[in-house]
């Protein structure tokens, strides 16, 4: 990158001039090279009326690469972001927080965009691999809106490093269509037992320890974040029986769900929404002793190559007319009270987006040590080799 | 004599340097890693300890999937490949043989991870297994099961073992076919004796790439085994991209590499003892 500090002497400047009228370097190195590009994204920053339009300055570089999840971003509004900016939206998709932590580990993951979960964040900033937000380049980012609750884990000591995106809940999706008679099944114990009988080669899990192993240390009603060596290993021994009875392990199970090859899979709630309202059928469950409470955030990653483009699309998504847009489409609530002013009513009552609050209260955040335990890390790969 | 020397480094000079840089420091670094320990928040931390080769059994079922699946895979590939292989390189007129023999690449246009989608489709409880019970014949579970995993396997590698058994067959003198049968040996005599000895480097090259290749396999086993047919490959991939312990990671490369060699070398001693003593039987 261009350090934009330094002093440019005028006979530098005017060589510069030259070389980019003759075509020999882009207008971007240029603004970059001279400082114009700041400049003018300052002066535009200054003047409230271009506040927000800041990014259609043309300077923000071609692509912004994001690492997200799947099934949690309308294609539509990556592409309106492309049309208003140049820079294209490019997608990656990851299964697990442990998968993004161990790209951003390895070094040159070439993001520009993540969005980790609430429990992850203390470890990115431990790790030195996660960059303070400068909040001016994110004016559509109204802390006072947000609910404290799902806001509060991007900040690490007083500073923050990741701005809320969407919250929800881990449960379990059930074909009710396959139920043969049966109850629907509402807890943990249930989910595992039906796994190991009426639905035996029908069940999903994610590959994805924290969930995986936190629901079924919900089984034997332990904490979702257990380390306990004791409990794990029940926990272990479970996950063990269960899996000659799983169809899969995998954190993608729309696919199997809707094909009907699999019939039940611990699930988010905007998946359990998308499923729900295009196969009524297909019913969300909280368990009743409880399971995963968290929240999303976006961040921008140590030495994020395209650093600008990052902030237009963080900007670009947390203005509330937009947020409204990607609620609709993937049915994850969000903390923002500007974008639930303009929401629908009946995605306000949604039952699955919103639960009642008994469910809710039995919930619990994820815990910072599930991601750094060896011993979890080590039962989810045993469980996955056995 | 001095500047041919010079001549011959200048030229092995790119080769070697990749080689160095690309192979051999690679494995240097593995193998140091695989003494290390795991750092508190995942990666490497340096140390001198053998718990990472102690705690290999953890990884016997993958160890086990893998040396049961590879070779499985590679015997269906050679029963599959060798008549296809025939059948181009003896049967077929030269105009013809041209464009199977591109039909046989095609599908290497396609990225793997593609086609494997497919199968996804056509093995799911919507594509065979449904045409399979239309038809009255059961409907038996295909997808994520090791059978899937075989058939991903098959359909993925067999080019690589079709080449190299038509290349054999293709330079074989077929005047030694006709002595043969002028000596009174039936066709079944003369293919046993003259055709399939005489293809055997090719076999022993088809097999051993796909061989080699199917033990560090993990896309189609991920795919199409619904994450529960595990191969080392996979285990690699957890141990690095999840539980992030590089340390035991790199002992299960190093143990990985172990293996390759031992089964690699048994192999070659013994189709060359098949193949009659002979030394022709080659890696390429």
């Amino acid at each position: 990158m261009t350090d934009r500090n330094d002093f440019l002497s005028r006979e530098k400047f005017m060589a510069e001039l030259y070389r980019y009228k003759k075509g020999s370097v882009t207008r971007r190195h240029f603004l970059g090279v001279t400082g114009l590009g700041l400049a003018t994204s300052v002066l535009g920053t200054a003047v409230p009326g271009l506040r927000g339009a800041a990014h259609a300055q043309g300077s923000i570089g071609d692509r912004v690469v994001v690492a997200s999840w799947p099934n949690y971003h309308d294609p539509a509004n990556f592409d309106a972001f492309t049309a208003e900016t140049g820079a294209a939206v490019d997608l990656n998709v990851f299964g697990s927080n442990e998968e993004m932590l161990a790209k951003l580990q390895a070094g040159g993951s070439g993001w520009d965009v993540f969005v980790p979960t609430n429990y992850t964040i203390t470890t990115y900033v431990d790790e030195d691999l996660i960059e303070p937000l400068d909040l001016s380049m994110l004016p559509n980012y109204d802390a006072a809106s947000f609910d404290a609750r799902f806001a509060d884990a991007g900040t690490v000591n007083g500073t923050v490093y990741a701005v809320p995106r969407n919250w929800g809940t881990t449960g379990f999706v059930v074909n009710t269509a396959n139920l043969g008679g049966l109850p629907k099944p509402t807890t943990w114990k249930e989910f595992w037992d039906m796994t190991m009988a009426e639905f035996s080669g029908r069940t999903m899990v994610h590959d994805y320890q924290l969930t995986t192993i936190g629901n079924a240390l919900k089984y034997f009603g332990y904490s979702f974040n257990s380390v306990d060596p004791a409990e794990l290993a029940e926990a272990e021994k479970l996950l063990i029986d269960a899996k000659p009875h799983l169809f899969a392990i995998n954190s993608d199970y729309q696919p199997s769900m809707r094909s009907g090859d699999a019939w039940m899979s611990i699930a988010w709630t905007g998946d359990g929404l998308q499923l729900h309202r295009d196969m009524p059928e297909i019913d969300y469950v909280l368990g009743k002793e409880g399971g995963e409470l968290w929240s999303d955030f976006f961040a921008i990653p140590k030495g994020a190559p395209h650093r600008d483009a990052a902030y237009a699309l963080i900007n670009y998504l947390l203005a509330p007319e937009v947020n409204a847009k990607e609620v609709a489409f993937h049915g994850y609530p969000v903390a923002d009270a500007r974008v639930n002013a303009i929401l629908p009513p009946e995605m306000l009552n949604d039952p699955i987006m919103y639960p009642a609050a008994d469910l809710l209260s039995a919930l619990e955040f994820g815990a910072a040590v599930t991601l750094t335990d060896p011993n979890r890390a080590e039962l989810m790969a045993r469980f996955k080799s056995a | 004599m001095q500047r041919r020397d010079l001549k011959t480094w200048l030229f092995l000079a790119p080769a070697g340097a990749w080689f160095l840089c690309m192979l051999v420091l690679p494995l240097i670094v593995v193998f140091v890693f695989s003494f290390g320990e795991r750092g508190a928040a995942g990666g490497y931390v340096p140390a001198f300890t053998f718990d990472n080769f102690l705690n290999l059994g953890a990884r016997w079922a993958a160890f086990k999937n893998t040396l049961i699946l590879a070779p499985l895979g590679t015997l269906i590939c050679l029963l599959i490949a060798y008549p296809l292989a025939y059948f181009l390189a003896l049967r077929t007129s030269p105009r013809w043989r041209t464009v199977l023999l591109i039909l046989v690449i095609v599908p290497f246009w396609t990225s793997i991870l593609i086609r494997s989608y497919a199968w996804i489709y056509l093995l799911g409880g919507q594509g065979i297994p449904s045409l399979l019970n239309a038809l009255g014949l059961g409907n038996p579970r295909l997808i994520n099961t090791p059978f899937a995993v075989l058939v991903g396997i098959v359909y993925g590698y067999l080019p690589l073992m079709v080449f190299p058994i038509y290349v054999a067959l293709e330079r074989l003198d077929k005047r030694l076919l006709e002595a043969s049968s002028d000596l009174g040996s039936p066709p079944w005599r003369s293919f046993l004796q003259v055709t399939l000895p005489l293809s055997m480097p090719g076999v022993a090259t088809g097999c051993m790439l796909v061989f080699i290749l199917l033990m560090g396999e993990f896309l189609i086993p991920a795919m199409l085994g619904g994450g529960k047919v595990f191969f080392i490959g996979n285990a690699l991939v957890d141990l690095f991209l999840q539980s992030r312990n590089w340390a035991f990671g790199s002992a299960v490369a190093v143990a990985l590499v172990l293996v390759m060699l031992v089964t690699v070398a048994a192999y070659l001693h013994f189709t060359r003892r098949w193949a009659g003593g002979r030394d022709d039987v080659s890696l390429m």
